[in-house]
């Protein structure tokens, strides 16, 4: 397809747009389909890279990625059951939003809870952090069980379950877009508005606190707001992988780590990294697309490993 | 300024303070001595509000428990012995996360913010230091950094956790000069725990000794340096004498040595 085609064609949905004359499937292709597809795209892609880096500066922890405390199992879970019931695909995204919800609010008053038993006053502010991540892992080995289990003892739909699973944009279309903007919008307002008292808290929590924060209601409502945006996008787009902690760790070693640059570039970039892959995903191999996830890891491990290195290789030289 | 009443803390098992009363005058400097364990940076961390104890704490007349987070940081300035430094992080964003309890939730800081916290940065001769990142600053500097960020709170209550234990001596007495020199400009009420006793003496009015989770002896330096009490809080031949100005100084006898040789 043309350039101007292209052009004529987002032209002439503008308000007063200049006459153009584009053959009706071309503009079709590329208003129902394309554009939907990038749009998409460029959401899940902030979210899942803005939600990985407010995870990683709210629990202190550079391996914590927006699926940590089980919105991946809870969204899988989710997906599965309504897929092997039979029931309406469009109850899909409702099912996986609700299960990667569920799976961090279970997960939350869990590993809360397991810390106040444990009342050590010493210790408190960081066995809350850990108690909440070990209540994580074990939220999502239960629910990654179920789903497992589930998956099995359906053969039938295997297949479509683990397509699912593997994550990608095909079938984009603009009432997912328009599903999930509320929550894409509240969750990237909410956590850019957290940018500096996520700075405070890299001299950890126990000082933030003699700072005055709240550190106990900071991590809930970052917490709250990352989960929101990830589990909008993993309702749309399955389970992507990768995004989530390679872009905000790339933004740091380039742009250095304070959230005021971290936070608002890692949504920028993760969207921008998330159209690209999945134009690759579109086009490596001509009959069929490749999973997403697989271009997101194949491309970006090795890019993060080259800036990790020449990152490194600087400071060294300094 | 600060009251501390009929204070309890356990550790699991392990008392760390037992019925400690202590009450810290305003614009006085008050410090914590004992040995290893006494309780004294508990006593600190529970004024500062990280750890809740029974007991009773006023905070300037008020009950520290019913303290919100904000207006605590606005009271008590707090300065940890081992303070976290985000090693990229420029000696100017270090300070200026001391103006928190001055900002509002969403607030970023104001042009007014960074005059005050260049402002400090220039009083404690780290000018230089604005730009810099900590990973850069040698022990002196960063310690200065620390009380700066700490002074950037405007609070008027500092609590001090052995504030010079990674100095040399020459940087000790410096460093204890500063804090002296701004508790007088500031009017701040300094409660600090201090490893060397000779140094307590020197530097505050009052001096509370600390032995087992409980107050030995609580009174000005002349009161508390004494051969006897310091010996038994801390288990070992400790003898005070008075240099030819008037001031203490704490030495060590060393007993098994001598009755070795008895």
């Amino acid at each position: 397809m043309p350039l101007s085609a292209i052009a004529g064609s987002l032209a002439a949905h503008l308000p007063w747009h200049p006459a153009v004359a584009v053959p009706a499937i071309d503009s079709a292709i590329i208003w129902q389909i394309r554009l939907p597809r990038v749009v998409l795209g460029a959401l899940v892609g902030s979210m899942l890279a803005g939600g990985g880096a407010a995870y990683q500066g709210v629990f202190r922890n550079p391996l914590a990625d927006p699926y940590l405390l089980g919105v991946a199992a809870g969204a899988g879970l989710g997906a599965t059951a309504v897929i092997i019931s039979g029931a309406s695909p469009a109850l899909l995204p409702v099912a996986a939003f609700g299960g990667a919800a569920g799976a961090v609010a279970l997960t939350y008053s869990l590993g809360t809870g397991a810390g106040r038993a444990g009342e050590d006053p010493g210790q408190r502010d960081t066995s809350g952090t850990a108690s909440i991540l070990l209540a994580g892992v074990a939220v999502a080995a239960l629910l990654t069980a179920a789903q497992t289990y589930l998956q099995q003892s359906h053969a039938q739909t295997l297949q479509s379950i683990y397509s699912w699973i593997l994550g990608g944009l095909s079938g984009a279309t603009w009432s997912q877009v328009w599903l999930i903007i509320p929550y894409v919008l509240l969750s990237a307002v909410t956590l850019l508005a957290h940018r500096r008292l996520l700075d405070v808290l890299r001299v950890g929590e126990t000082e933030a606190g003699t700072l005055g924060v709240n550190v106990a209601r900071l991590r809930l409502v970052v917490v709250i707001a990352a989960t929101l945006g990830a589990a909008a996008a993993v309702s749309v787009s399955g389970l992507i992988g990768f995004v989530g902690i390679i872009v905000p760790h790339v933004i740091r070693l380039i742009a250095g780590p304070s959230y005021r640059v971290v936070l608002p570039v890692s949504m920028i970039g993760g969207a921008a990294f998330l159209v690209l892959a999945d134009i690759a995903a579109r086009t490596v191999q001509a009959d069929t697309e490749v999973p997403i996830g697989v271009i997101t890891a194949a491309v970006g491990a090795p890019f993060f490993l080259f800036v990790l290195r020449s990152r490194r290789a600087r400071m060294d030289a300094s | 300024m600060i009251s501390v009443d009929g204070l309890r803390v356990r550790f699991g098992a392990t008392v760390a303070l037992d019925d400690v009363s202590i009450s810290v005058p305003a614009g006085g400097w008050t410090a914590l001595i004992g040995p290893n364990g006494a309780g004294k940076t508990t006593l600190l961390r529970s004024v500062a509000g990280m750890i809740r104890p029974a007991g009773d704490i006023r905070i300037a007349d008020r009950p520290a428990g019913g303290l919100r987070h904000r207006q605590r940081a606005r009271l008590i300035a707090y300065v940890p012995q081992h303070p976290q430094l985000p090693p990229e992080m420029t000696g100017l964003d270090y300070v200026l996360l001391g103006r928190t309890p001055h900002l509002g939730y969403f607030a970023v800081e104001s042009d007014a913010d960074r005059r005050i916290c260049l402002d400090l940065l220039d009083r404690l001769e780290l000018a230089d230091m604005a730009g810099r990142r900590l990973a850069t600053m040698s022990g002196g500097e960063v310690q200065r950094l620390v009380l700066t960020r700490a002074l950037a709170q405007d609070a008027p209550i500092l609590l001090l956790d052995e504030p010079t234990s990674a100095l040399d001596l020459g940087r000790r007495v410096d460093a204890l000069e500063l804090i002296d020199e701004l508790r007088r400009e500031r009017s701040l009420t300094v409660l600090s725990a201090i490893h060397d006793l000779t140094l307590a003496g020197q530097f505050a009015d009052r001096l509370v000794l600390l032995r087992q989770g409980r107050v030995a002896a609580d009174g000005p330096p002349t009161q508390v340096l004494r051969d006897d009490l310091l010996s038994e809080a801390f288990g070992a031949g400790i003898g005070v004498i008075k240099m030819a100005d008037g001031q203490l100084a704490v030495i060590s006898h060393r007993q098994r040595h001598r009755a070795g040789q008895a």
